[in-house]
């Protein structure tokens, strides 16, 4: 055992959750008309975050551990953790709570309900965090449920008929997932008397005596958080929530809900029953098998979309089971490769949405097929879409790219070479949906753009945003090696991982 | 003269009831001064518990048999606890309802009739023979149906009268069955009641107080004069009806089963099926509910029938965790429902009406009560990390662990049920396209509405304390660590 | 039989009369009397767990319960009273 270095401040944890935590009643609380002040809160505590997690990073790397322990129930504790797989996710949605603040700011700006609006806004990313840092999974659970309740008023913003039964919707899905994971909670609680992350598991000994029992507990839990991940047949939600408004389409995509569940389902695989655990049960092949569907139906279900966010939607059902399938391959380079797809889709993804929002804001261009020449008339929104878009089809040296390279690569190592043709055949989908609106955007004279000659006026405020996001899809492609890069630190988590494997 | 906070508790309210009716202009002034006193009284008293576990005391120096014995130990303080400060903050909640000179007569009748209900509660809280029992359980259901009918409209008054007759019939049953333990035991003190043999005249003595108790505290099929004795009375008067009032019952139910331990399999079942109808039927009444008072009435039906279920949750065998898990959900929802009716009545004052089909028509959004209202469902709801949820979540473990499924399935079918009546309510809040002229919406900060946010606050909060709760609830648990 | 026995199942008779109509009954005052018949009943049953066969004194601790008892059911009948009062005043106010 190396000796753990002490750490210096141990609430660091607490206080990360605590700047998006504690800004929300204040928020709530500030007068509709106080703008300022609320942007002037909203972008501080986000700076500040974005500073505190780099602070964590750092000290991580260097193997502090942080553990904060609080006694709920006789056993069961309230547990934040800062281990590097926490890290990675914290990191994302620190840093995009950042831009997409900036974002939300100028989309919202003269629109009702503003208060209200960050107020969620903050919660919502309170949550994530949470998400990321839950010691256990009891913890993760809190978290889990503090996420519907938080992104539900934001679902349904605009206050519409149409919002409204989206909401129900998504209601239904989230919160029927959230029971399901509290009866898969209980039944961890029970049958292992824990429900800490472990690296490796805590599950091996009910594994052995009661695969029944843990079999079952792997399909509850896994189609628990598999609702908010989309997993197909639990993703009809998703398309549908995309009435929201862009700034939180673009959070819930990238960041927020569909990653807490493809993060759950790391969790879950690797800390929870353990790789080699979940293996051994027989679980991880029909995993594989199942995302493998989503992401082909996804795609499939892309192309036919007019709506350019419902487009979007359905294809973020396909990228994010890359995730899920990553780790179901079961192998460290495709775990590498998921947990890249975690960082990278995240940024494609609302850079994508957030130019779909510049779209709609400037022009009005809510439809693919509305889309002619809008290349000519938002550049800047249309260049960082565009180059989001073609890493997600997977054109090197892009984001897209390194997850597939890596998936692919993992899909030989853990011996399915089924896995290459499902990439390419996704990617052939993703082009076959992304291209002609890329096609529209640049090289046919709409007739939109004539009866708009005129550039139209966005503020910096929502052009900046999308730009900032496609720059950084190229520097996280083209510099995965570099240290401190996404890649890299997936390197280090997934050591983690695969350690009692390879012991 | 006794410097003991039993006696207190108990003549605070009693001599603070004659006070506001003697001197009506300074009803506020007595009444809040009474309220808070005995709040003084009861953490004095939980002081005594923390630290000798059971205190004992004879009302005014007299033993019993003659005199009148007074007990506290950790249950019967958490449920003083949760009634005062539940009450401080009713009370608190009323300075606003009742203002006005309009509401004159209502305000100088609430007054006592509160503090009258108050000395009710806490003489049950702190009773050691079942005849008191009986008495305070009258004493509060005389007061209870004032409260119901303060408002004086004809709803109110037959729900007052529907109640009132329920009330009595329970009350007489609970008196049937104190003769047949007197009959057959000669003792009416619940410690000698342990002592007891077990037979089959007592099974039935026990059977007919528990049905009386059931009447008294509307669990299903006895509960049909609930919804609207709770839905037409005034907002405050409904929050401590629902809060508080029913849970009295309650109380003495779980003492009963603590003292004449004669459940067999078959008796707590039964409980555990009726609570189970409650939870399916009440959360389909509170569908079709077209009022908003209405709606948060059967969720207490509801409720009512999840603290049967808890009870029944592990059988018999696991009678001794399962109060506990019992007596969580009472306190949780004790807080939560005191919240959301108060947080109801803030939401009709200002809109004018209740309706939930309109509550996205009116040009006004109280915002701070509908966010009130959505933080007491959480935990009504039984979403983490609220007390409602700490309770669902033991409920749900001891169900699993002793492999009663059905208990699993029904609080997961009722917990969905509960989630799609509320989301009627929160989708009223949140509508807004159908209003032509701009909505006015609630910022900041509203006196009135601090009562109710602060115990919706406290029933989410208290998730978090809910260990150090627990291990208070057992102090002084006359069993020990037996079974 | 011996006293006690009559006197007892006289009283629990008078109290399932009492039960009956006050399940039954429409009009609201004679629902008010069978709930008086039910305490009647249960007056009854405590009065004979007072008696004692006869050179023992009876026993006095039931008869202040029966007293204590007569002195909720009355208050508890004076407050139902009022209530079908005021009751029927508003509705025949309303009538008109």
């Amino acid at each position: 055992m190396t000796p753990v270095p002490l750490t210096d401040f141990p609430l660091l944890p607490l206080f990360i959750l605590l700047t998006s935590l504690l800004v929300a009643p204040i928020l709530f609380a500030l007068p509709e008309s106080a703008a300022r002040l609320r942007t002037g809160i909203n972008l501080g505590m986000a700076a500040l975050k974005v500073a505190l997690v780099a602070w964590l990073a750092v000290k991580v790397s260097e193997g502090v551990i942080y553990d904060l322990r609080f006694t709920m129930l006789p056993g069961l504790e309230f547990k934040l953790q800062a281990d590097p797989l926490a890290i990675l996710f914290v990191s994302l949605s620190a840093i995009l709570w950042l831009i997409t603040t900036v974002y939300s700011v100028g989309y919202l700006e003269h629109g009702p309900h503003r208060a209200r609006f960050f107020g969620f806004f903050s919660l919502c990313v309170a949550a994530t965090v949470g998400i990321a840092m839950a010691g256990n999974l009891f913890t993760f659970l809190i978290f889990y449920e503090l996420l519907t309740l938080a992104t539900y008023p934001l679902v349904i913003h605009h206050g519409t008929a149409e919002a409204l039964r989206a909401g129900r919707i998504y209601l239904i899905y989230t919160l029927t997932g959230g029971l399901v994971l509290l009866l898969g909670t209980l039944g961890l609680w029970v049958l292992a008397g824990t429900t800490d992350f472990i690296p490796g598991g805590v599950l091996d000994n009910v594994a052995a005596e009661r695969p029944r029992a843990a079999q079952l507990l792997f399909v509850v839990l896994v189609g628990a958080v598999g609702v908010k991940a989309a997993l197909v047949p639990f993703h009809a939600w998703l398309p549908v929530a995309m009435v929201a408004p862009a700034p939180v389409s673009a959070l819930l995509h990238a960041v927020a809900v569909v990653k807490a569940g493809a993060f759950g389902i790391m969790r879950v695989v690797y800390e929870i029953f353990g790789i080699e655990t979940a293996q051994a049960l027989g679980m991880t092949a029909p995993l594989a098998a199942m995302a493998a569907i989503t992401i082909l139906y996804g795609s499939m279900r892309a192309i036919t979309q007019d709506d350019i966010k419902k487009r979007l939607a359905y294809s973020t059902v396909s990228q994010v089971s890359y995730i899920t399938l990553g780790v179901a391959l079961a192998s460290p380079i495709a775990a590498i490769g998921a947990l890249g797809h975690l960082i990278h889709q995240g940024l494609m993804k609302i850079t994508m949405f957030m130019a779909a929002g510049n779209l709609a804001e400037g022009l009005g261009v809510k439809k693919v097929s509305q889309m002619d020449g809008v290349g000519r008339a938002m550049p800047g929104t249309m260049l960082a879409f565009t180059l989001a878009a073609l890493a997600m089809i997977g054109l090197p040296p892009l984001a897209g790219f390194v997850s597939k390279w890596y998936l692919a690569q993992g899909g030989l190592d853990a011996g399915a070479a089924w896995v290459i043709a499902l990439l390419l055949g996704s990617s052939l989908l993703n082009a076959v949906y992304f291209l002609p609106m890329l096609h529209r955007a640049w090289f046919r004279d709409g007739t939109r753009a004539k009866e708009t000659p005129k550039r139209p006026r966005i503020g910096w405020m929502l052009a900046a945003p999308p730009i900032t996001t496609a720059l950084m899809v190229l520097a996280v492609g083209g510099f995965a090696n570099a240290p401190f890069s996404p890649l890299e630190w997936t390197r280090f988590v997934v050591a983690i991982a695969y350690r009692e494997q390879s012991q | 003269m006794t410097t003991d906070p039993m006696t207190f508790a108990l003549f605070l309210p009693l001599f603070g009831a004659m006070a506001v009716f003697l001197l009506p202009r300074a009803s506020v002034a007595i009444g809040l001064a009474s309220v808070a006193a005995t709040c003084g009284a009861v953490l004095f008293l939980a002081r005594d518990v923390l630290a000798k576990g059971e205190v004992m005391t004879a009302l005014g120096g007299w033993e019993a048999p003659l005199g009148i014995a007074l007990r506290a130990d950790g249950l019967s303080v958490t449920m003083l606890s949760m009634t005062c400060a539940v009450g401080l903050l009713v009370s608190l909640g009323a300075l606003d309802s009742f203002k006005g000179t309009g509401q004159m007569r209502t305000r100088q009748y609430f007054w006592p009739l509160w503090l009258l209900l108050l000395t009710g509660m806490n003489g049950v809280y702190l009773g050691t023979d079942i005849f008191n029992l009986y008495v305070m359980i009258e004493v509060i259901a005389l007061a209870a149906v004032g409260l119901t009918v303060l408002s004086g409209t004809r709803a109110a008054l037959r729900a007052g009268l529907e109640y009132m007759y329920a009330s009595i019939l329970g009350a007489l049953l609970f008196l049937l069955g104190v003769g047949f333990v007197y009959l057959h035991v000669g003792r009416l003190d619940l410690a000698g009641l342990i002592e007891a043999e077990p037979s089959g005249a007592l099974s039935a003595a026990l059977a007919l107080m528990v049905v009386g108790l059931m009447l008294k505290t509307a669990l299903f099929p006895l509960h049909f004069w609930l919804p609207a004795a709770h839905a037409n009375a005034t907002a405050p008067a409904s929050a401590l009806l629902s809060g508080l009032v029913v849970k009295a019952a309650l109380y003495i139910f779980l003492r009963l089963t603590m003292y004449m331990p004669l459940l067999d399999e078959i008796m707590v079942t039964s409980m555990g099926v009726l609570g189970a109808c409650a939870v399916l039927w009440g959360g389909v009444q509170a569908l079709r509910a077209e009022r908003l008072k209405l709606l948060v009435a059967w969720s207490t039906v509801v409720q009512i029938g999840l603290i049967f279920i808890a009870f029944a949750h592990a059988g018999p065998p696991g009678l001794h965790e399962s109060w506990k898990v019992a007596a969580l959900l009472i306190l949780a929802h004790g807080v939560a429902k005191a919240a959301m009716f108060m947080a109801a009545g803030r939401i009709r004052a200002e809109l004018g009406h209740d309706i939930i089909r309109d509550l996205d028509r009116a040009p006004v959004r109280p915002t701070l009560a509908q966010f009130t209202f959505a933080l007491a469902a959480i935990s009504i709801i039984g979403l983490p990390p609220s007390l409602g949820f700490i309770g669902k979540w033991s409920l749900l473990e001891g169900a699993m662990s002793s492999g009663y499924w059905h208990w699993v399935v029904v609080t997961m079918i009722g917990t969905l049920l509960s989630v799609a009546y509320f989301s009627r309510v929160f989708a009223g809040f949140l509508r807004f396209d159908r209003m032509r002229n701009p909505v006015a919406e609630h910022q900041g900060w509203a006196l009135a509405d601090l009562p109710p946010l602060t115990l919706a606050l406290a029933a989410i909060g208290l998730g978090l304390v809910a260990a150090p709760v627990l291990s208070f609830i057992e102090l002084g648990y006359p069993f020990g660590a037996a079974p | 039989m011996t006293p006690d026995m009559i006197y007892g199942l006289t009283g629990i008779a008078v109290f399932a009369i009492g039960l009956a109509g006050a399940l039954c009954a429409q009009d609201r005052l004679r629902r008010l009397l069978a709930l008086k018949l039910c305490s009647m009943g249960a007056g009854f049953l405590l009065v004979v767990a007072a008696w004692r066969v006869p050179p023992d004194a009876p026993d006095p601790v039931p008869h202040a319960l029966v007293i204590t008892g007569i002195v909720v059911v009355v208050s508890a009948t004076a407050v139902a009273l009022a209530l079908i009062r005021r009751l029927q005043s508003l509705e025949t106010r309303d009538d008109d």
